[in-house]
């Protein structure tokens, strides 16, 4: 076991000094000093609030990881996740401001809402793909710009909050569907918050949610073929798993997931939907979950990480150095990690096909096993 | 008698755990039709590869016309004038004919593709061999027989005067393969050669000047003279001069039976389920911008399965033989439920019909697929959670939708010690298991589920000997305690050691039931290439 | 890696095309070009077909078009480029700062060395190291906005924070001098050795008369004052298409992408070719992006706003065809033009009478057919957009915005049989692979 974690860090590693190799030379390109500069991003997140901070925008990145990773697991690129949770944020605002409800059903209420969009708009990519076979890269595609067009025009007018002059937004939330912050609970623990500086409280939410994704996966029947059909989608389907069913549930089940990515900024920051909201958060999920292999902490790992790079590198442009080379570790580090990943997977796969084939003695085979070994163990 | 075309001797190719060619011979004159025939497995094709340069031989020698050769890649043997005609055809299914004709040996300049002239000398050789193509249509639009053209004028453009073409009928009905045949005689009339490889008994006789018979990767016969032999003689050479004989048991029969086909017929054109409405592949492939065409799988126009109809007892194994490709795999699906077929299947007295594969399990169904690695396991995870394949529709394994992990493990580990499974735990990844154990694992997770019924496909393929004998006592076992077993194999010595009955399978139809301890070689060959239907030929 | 089942022979598909493509197409453009008309004199709108108009479709059209090529030599060989943006955004850095330097056909070049960057980094992870198509791509699109950035902080900023000439980190200084425009004499007007010629194509348009008057404005949108980057883009598209299918450079590159196997029995590097496919991708894409710099005369940031992906909905539209993908860029500028128009509410009214006799030559179109229940159903929605129309007073811009998108939804689920992609296109191949 310890094998394998260490081994599963290799790749990741190796592509973090990749992407730290690429910006050094960016940074000397642009004329600064790359010990310089990691030294201040250092400094930078060095502190309470920074770790705040960190871990508050780590947690929707996080949500939005899971939802994609949902996907993945199975070979299906949900990337409307960015719609799906749009619409379910816009959604949930309006009507959480329109509802008045007890503080703790107020907030389910409007996680619920949310997570019905979600799930809804996914399904529409869902039956498109299982009824007309349509692939759902370029539906989910279309169908983030339609949500965003939907949502421009239910912000331009009937959802709209009146008071909120040029910027156009929902009504905000009441105070009973807003989530308390969590300082009193780690000062107990002895940690000390700096004034203003709040640990906001969907947390324990993200911490459920990974919980969770983990027993599903892991424990579920329905986690059980979900895998199976993700590694091996024949095998899947002579074991008696139903492909259109398994792809509906699974694309909805993502979406749903999707619907709750806002709700970390909703319940917590924002309280209404707006102009303001932050748009990139299904992106970033894409990314996180690439990152993260599909794996529950794997994911976090990756929504930390990204956390940092961004807080880390908020402060440089005080210093004159550029700001985007956080996002040129970010891509880099991206793009190295899934080379890296694959360069693996092709490893341990001709090591995987040597190692069957050297435990086998020389037997006449069949024609068919025979061609297959000449491909590498694949029957053609 | 005329000289020599191609020289093969003592070819030996080795690939890892196997032995496909040991030391095999070819004499082909120039200006023949020569066949080379053989069962599955025996290492024709593996032959043939290395002839037009896919690879290269461990030992012997290539001889093309008094030269020496050797070949490094295809493009090397088609330099050397031998064209290989694949069965499974390489064509652009969205270019036109003569796209794919001359892709790779473009006519013309850089700047300009000589399409005139490539169409014109592509219609000019269609005429001079009777191989009449439209050079614009789509090859998505021909019919296989015409694909079959395309790919021999491919070789014709490209000067080949040795054409090899591996199991040329398989897909094409009778009038196709009279022109086939009418062609590839004009080809040799004007001082071509041709190598065909077929398991068709008749047409070889009635069309090859020569004919190599290659048995378990030697050559073990060369007649030049085909009308000296009958088809029944062939089939002996190819299937072996004694067959294994059955082991003397006693009678395990008994009077109920527990799997029943009716009528199983799947209609010609049908798309095949295991391709369209798939799961989506670990690369989205052609599907991401666009739609995956469904997959047709025909052969040569009849239907996959037509009308099979046959009844298991408990207590019997049933053997299917038959060469590949008649409906074996078909009639597998459709039991199993992987493939929808009108008829009827009875298991226990149970009608199947529209009943789920996964519930099928649960009526005691078990499966043991043919390619173990891509439909019995996954082998990136671990071996308990490999039993659960096929397996997770109900107790014990899964309790109101959760796994129960610590079932799970027991039954593997139970698995393990009574199947002989090597391996140092369950908690290993199945790729680490060589094939026999995974096959034991697989046999061994069937077993333990207490089935009625077990389909049982080529159950012993890829296995070792040690392995291979495990198998064949568990089944023998199994059948002893009432088990009922349908039992589909190209493997001779397996087929007959294990059948109570012997049903023979070809083009979609059960032609002939056989007693495995009155059987001689020549009869049951005959019956699996069908040299039987011939009424010239009569049975010894 | 698990290689899905692969057939053993194919059957002959059914010909399903009683009519042929190509008159398929002409009866289209003719019924276009009559429900345009009708809707025009409808909805009293002249500016529906206006020269107007159409000159700002074609402005708005050549980025997408020119993504939507880059697309398609991609996929053709074999790779499926969702990276289009990222390249085109690579292409708009690189432009902005060579035509701040140098002019605007330095900007072009440096479109088409930025969006080559992207493309061989795409190709690399993908060809060479067999990363998913998607994931590589999307790869790009997060790395290229933060290289724009950085790129432009260093060039168009200098030490102390201040903009040089007029840039700033989020867009350049303008370039160092606009590029030519043509207007095509004797048809519309446009200068001939100095000598202004008559524009019977204006006159024409002015008499207002059905199908006539429109159809000089299209023509006249097409050929006045349009600038020489997008007849030099029009030039590489009907290059494309004689290099495509009538070089063997062509052909084994888009062999590469329908069956790369049979392509490698025959001696041809598939993996190089990919390579070639990529890289012609990345410089198409880039020039997509000099495009939209040339006419914002500055790199801005977020100038690329979508376009690749409306590029790759356009691969889908125009069936992997060069003359498809324009006609579906054509299309998408079109109604990304109308919202730029002085007074687009009234054309988006106009486009509801659009819309609903589109819809009704289509209900005729599936009656004639026979195909009752689609008739029917299109017939009704039709009428809806027609009652819409009568009633409604300011209509939502919305609605045009998500018009293509909404338009290539359909189309992929309606034709989804019909479509042809290559069909290799997205599939890693490595030699010794049998597909």
């Amino acid at each position: 076991m310890n094998r394998r974690l260490v081994g599963g860090l290799a790749a990741p590693a190796l592509a973090a000094a990749v992407a730290i190799a690429v910006s050094s030379i960016a940074l000397l390109i642009a004329g600064e000093s790359p010990v310089t500069t990691f030294r201040e991003m250092w400094k930078t997140i060095d502190s309470t609030q920074s770790v705040t901070f960190i871990v508050n925008n780590a947690v929707p990145y996080y949500v939005a990881g899971v939802a994609v990773a949902i996907g993945f697991k199975m070979n299906l690129f949900n990337i409307g996740a960015a719609g799906q949770y749009q619409l379910g944020a816009l959604l949930a605002a309006a009507a959480g401001a329109a509802v008045t409800l007890p503080a703790p059903v107020h907030v389910a209420f409007v996680m619920a809402v949310a997570v019905v969009v979600g799930a809804a708009y996914a399904a529409i990519a869902g039956i498109l793909k299982v009824w007309r076979g349509v692939n759902e890269v370029i539906s989910t595609i279309m169908l983030n710009y339609i949500a965003i067009g939907i949502a421009a025009f239910l912000l331009a007018e009937p959802l709209r909050n009146d008071s909120s002059g040029n910027l156009a937004q929902t009504r905000s939330l009441p105070a009973s569907a807003r989530l308390p912050d969590l300082n009193g609970v780690f000062e107990t623990l002895g940690f000390d918050f700096p004034s203003g500086v709040v640990l906001q409280g969907f947390l324990p939410f993200a911490i459920a949610l990974g919980i969770g994704y983990h027993l599903l996966l892991n424990r579920s029947r329905f986690g059980f073929n979900l895998r199976v059909s993700g590694a091996n989608p024949a095998a899947a389907r002579t074991s008696g798993v139903n492909p259109k069913r398994m792809v509906l549930t699974t694309i909805i089940l993502s979406g749903a997931i999707a619907g709750l990515i806002g709700m970390a900024p909703l319940l917590t920051e924002e309280f209404s939907y707006g102009d303001q909201f932050p748009k990139s958060l299904g992106f970033t999920g894409l990314a996180l979950a690439l990152l993260g292999r599909n794996h529950p902490v794997g994911i976090a790992g990756a929504a930390l990480v990204w956390a940092t790079i961004e807080r880390a590198t908020q402060r440089l442009s005080t210093l004159g150095i550029p700001q985007e080379i956080g996002v040129i570790l970010q891509g880099s580090f991206l793009l190295a990690a899934v080379i890296a990943y694959e360069v693996v997977r092709r490893r341990t796969e001709a090591a995987e096909a040597r190692a069957a084939a050297e435990r086998t003695p020389d037997v006449p085979m069949t024609e068919v096993a025979a061609a297959g070994a000449e491909t590498g163990g694949r029957a053609p | 008698m005329g000289p020599l075309a191609i020289e093969l001797h003592d070819i030996v190719k080795r690939f890892p755990g196997v032995v496909a060619n040991d030391g095999v011979d070819l004499t082909v004159r120039r200006g023949t039709i020569h066949a080379i025939v053989g069962e599955n497995g025996a290492g024709k094709s593996t032959l043939m590869k290395t002839l037009y340069g896919a690879h290269r031989p461990d030992e012997g020698t290539i001889v093309v016309d008094g030269t020496e050769r050797t070949f490094r890649s295809p493009s090397d043997a088609i330099h050397a004038g031998i064209g290989m005609v694949f069965q499974h055809f390489m064509l652009a299914d969205n270019f036109t004919v003569w796209e794919n004709i001359v892709l790779g040996d473009e006519p013309g300049s850089p700047l300009r593709l000589d399409v005139h002239g490539a169409r014109r000398r592509i219609a000019a050789l269609g005429e001079q061999y009777g191989l009449d193509l439209d050079p614009d249509e789509l090859v998505a639009e021909l019919g296989v027989g015409e694909k079959q053209r395309v790919e021999i004028l491919k070789v014709l453009f490209r000067h080949a005067k040795i054409l090899i073409l591996d199991e040329p009928t398989a897909v094409l009905v009778p009038h196709e393969v009279d022109e086939l045949f009418g062609s590839l005689r004009e080809l040799t009339a004007d001082g071509a050669t041709v190598i065909f490889i077929s398991h068709k008994l008749d047409e070889v006789l009635a069309h090859a000047d020569a004919i190599t018979v290659i048995r378990a990767g030697h050559t073990v016969g060369e007649i030049d003279d085909p009308r000296s032999v009958s088809a029944h003689q062939l089939a002996e050479m190819m299937v072996g001069s004694e067959l294994p004989s059955p082991e003397t048991r006693e009678k395990t029969v008994r009077d109920d039976v527990l799997l029943e086909v009716r009528d199983l017929t799947i209609e010609a054109g049908a798309v095949s389920p295991m391709a369209a409405g798939a799961l989506p592949a670990a690369i989205t492939q052609g599907e991401v911008m666009g739609d995956a065409a469904p997959v047709v799988t025909v052969a040569g126009g009849h239907r996959p399965l037509d009308g099979v109809s046959f009844s298991v007892r408990a207590g019997e194994i049933v053997g299917i033989a038959g060469v590949e490709g008649n409906g074996q795999a078909e009639l597998i699906e459709a039991i199993m439920g992987l493939r929808d077929a009108t008829g009827t299947v009875l298991v226990d007295d149970k009608d199947l019909r529209g009943v789920s594969t996964l519930e099928r399990r649960l009526c005691g169904l078990g499966y043991i697929p043919e390619d173990r690695q891509r439909d019995g396991m996954v082998l990136t995870m671990p071996l308990w959670e490999n039993v659960l394949l096929g397996h997770q529709g109900g107790p014990p394994f899964v309790r109101s939708g959760m796994i129960n992990r610590s079932s799970a493990k027991d039954r593997c580990g139970r698995i393990v010690e009574e199947f002989d499974v090597r391996t140092p735990g369950i908690d290993v990844n199945a790729f680490t298991l060589s094939g026999g154990n995974q096959q034991k694992l697989i046999v061994g997770r069937e077993m333990t589920a207490d089935p009625r019924v077990l389909v049982a496909a080529h159950p012993t393929r890829g296995v070792d000997v040690g392995a291979q004998a495990v198998i064949w006592d568990i089944l023998r076992d199994a059948r002893a305690g009432g088990l009922a077993t349908v039992l589909v194999s190209a493997d001779l010595e397996e087929l007959i050691g294990l059948s109570d009955r012997l049903l023979v399978m070809l083009r979609g139809r059960v032609v002939a039931e056989l007693d495995p301890s009155n059987l001689t070689p020549s009869e049951l060959g005959s019956y699996m290439t069908g040299a039987q239907q011939d009424p010239a030929g009569a049975a010894p | 890696m698990t290689v899905p089942l692969m057939p053993t022979v194919t059957a002959p598909r059914q010909r399903r095309v009683a009519v042929s493509s190509r008159r398929l197409t002409l009866l289209a453009m003719i019924a276009a070009a009559v429900v345009m008309s009708a809707a025009r004199l409808i909805s009293d709108n002249d500016n529906l077909t206006s020269e107007g108009t159409f000159g700002v479709m074609v402005r708005t059209a050549a980025p997408i078009a020119l993504a939507g090529l880059a697309g398609l030599f991609a996929e053709r060989s074999g790779t499926v480029n969702i990276g289009l943006e990222g390249m085109m955004i690579a292409g708009t850095i690189f432009a902005g700062w060579w035509g701040w330097e140098w002019g605007p056909w330095a900007a072009i070049a440096g479109g088409v060395v930025g969006g080559i960057f992207g493309g061989l980094l795409h190709a690399l992870a993908t060809v060479t190291f067999g990363v998913n198509h998607i994931v590589s791509g999307f790869a790009i699109n997060i790395i290229a906005p933060g290289v724009a950035r950085f790129m432009a902080g260093l060039l168009f900023v200098d030490e102390n924070g201040t903009g040089l000439e007029g840039g700033s980190i989020s867009n350049s200084p303008g370039l160092a001098s606009p590029i030519g425009r043509f207007t095509v004499p004797l048809m519309s007007g446009g200068d001939l050795f100095g000598w202004t010629t008559p524009d019977p194509l204006r006159w024409i348009e002015d008499t207002g008369w059905f199908v006539l008057a429109d159809v000089a404005g299209l023509l006249k949108g097409l050929t006045t004052d349009i600038s020489l980057d997008i007849i030099l883009a029009a030039a590489v598209f009907v290059a494309s298409v004689y290099v495509l299918w009538r070089t063997a450079f062509g052909l084994r590159l888009r062999s590469a992408g329908e069956r790369p196997s049979a392509a490698d029995s025959l001696g041809v590097p598939v993996l190089r070719y990919r390579y070639y496919g990529m890289i012609i991708s990345g410089g198409l894409a880039g020039f997509g992006g000099a495009v939209m710099v040339l006419f914002a005369n500055r790199y801005q940031e977020n100038q690329v706003g979508g376009r690749g992906f409306l590029g790759l909905a356009t691969l889908v539209v125009g069936n992997w065809r060069p003359g498809g993908v324009a006609a579906g860029a054509g299309l998408f500028g079109y109604f990304q033009g109308i919202t730029l128009r002085t007074n687009p509410d009234q054309l988006v009214l106009a486009l509801l009478v659009v819309g609903a006799l589109a819809l009704g030559v289509a209900a005729v179109y599936a009656a004639v057919r026979q195909q009752w229940v689609p008739a029917i159903v299109v017939a009704v929605i039709g009428a809806a957009c027609f009652y819409l129309y009568l009633r409604t007073e300011r209509p939502n811009n919305q609605f045009v915005y998500i018009t293509p998108y909404l338009v290539t939804l359909i189309v992929v689920s309606v034709r989804g049989q019909a479509l042809r992609p290559p069909a290799q296109a997205g599939l890693p191949w490595r030699k010794g692979m049998q597909v």
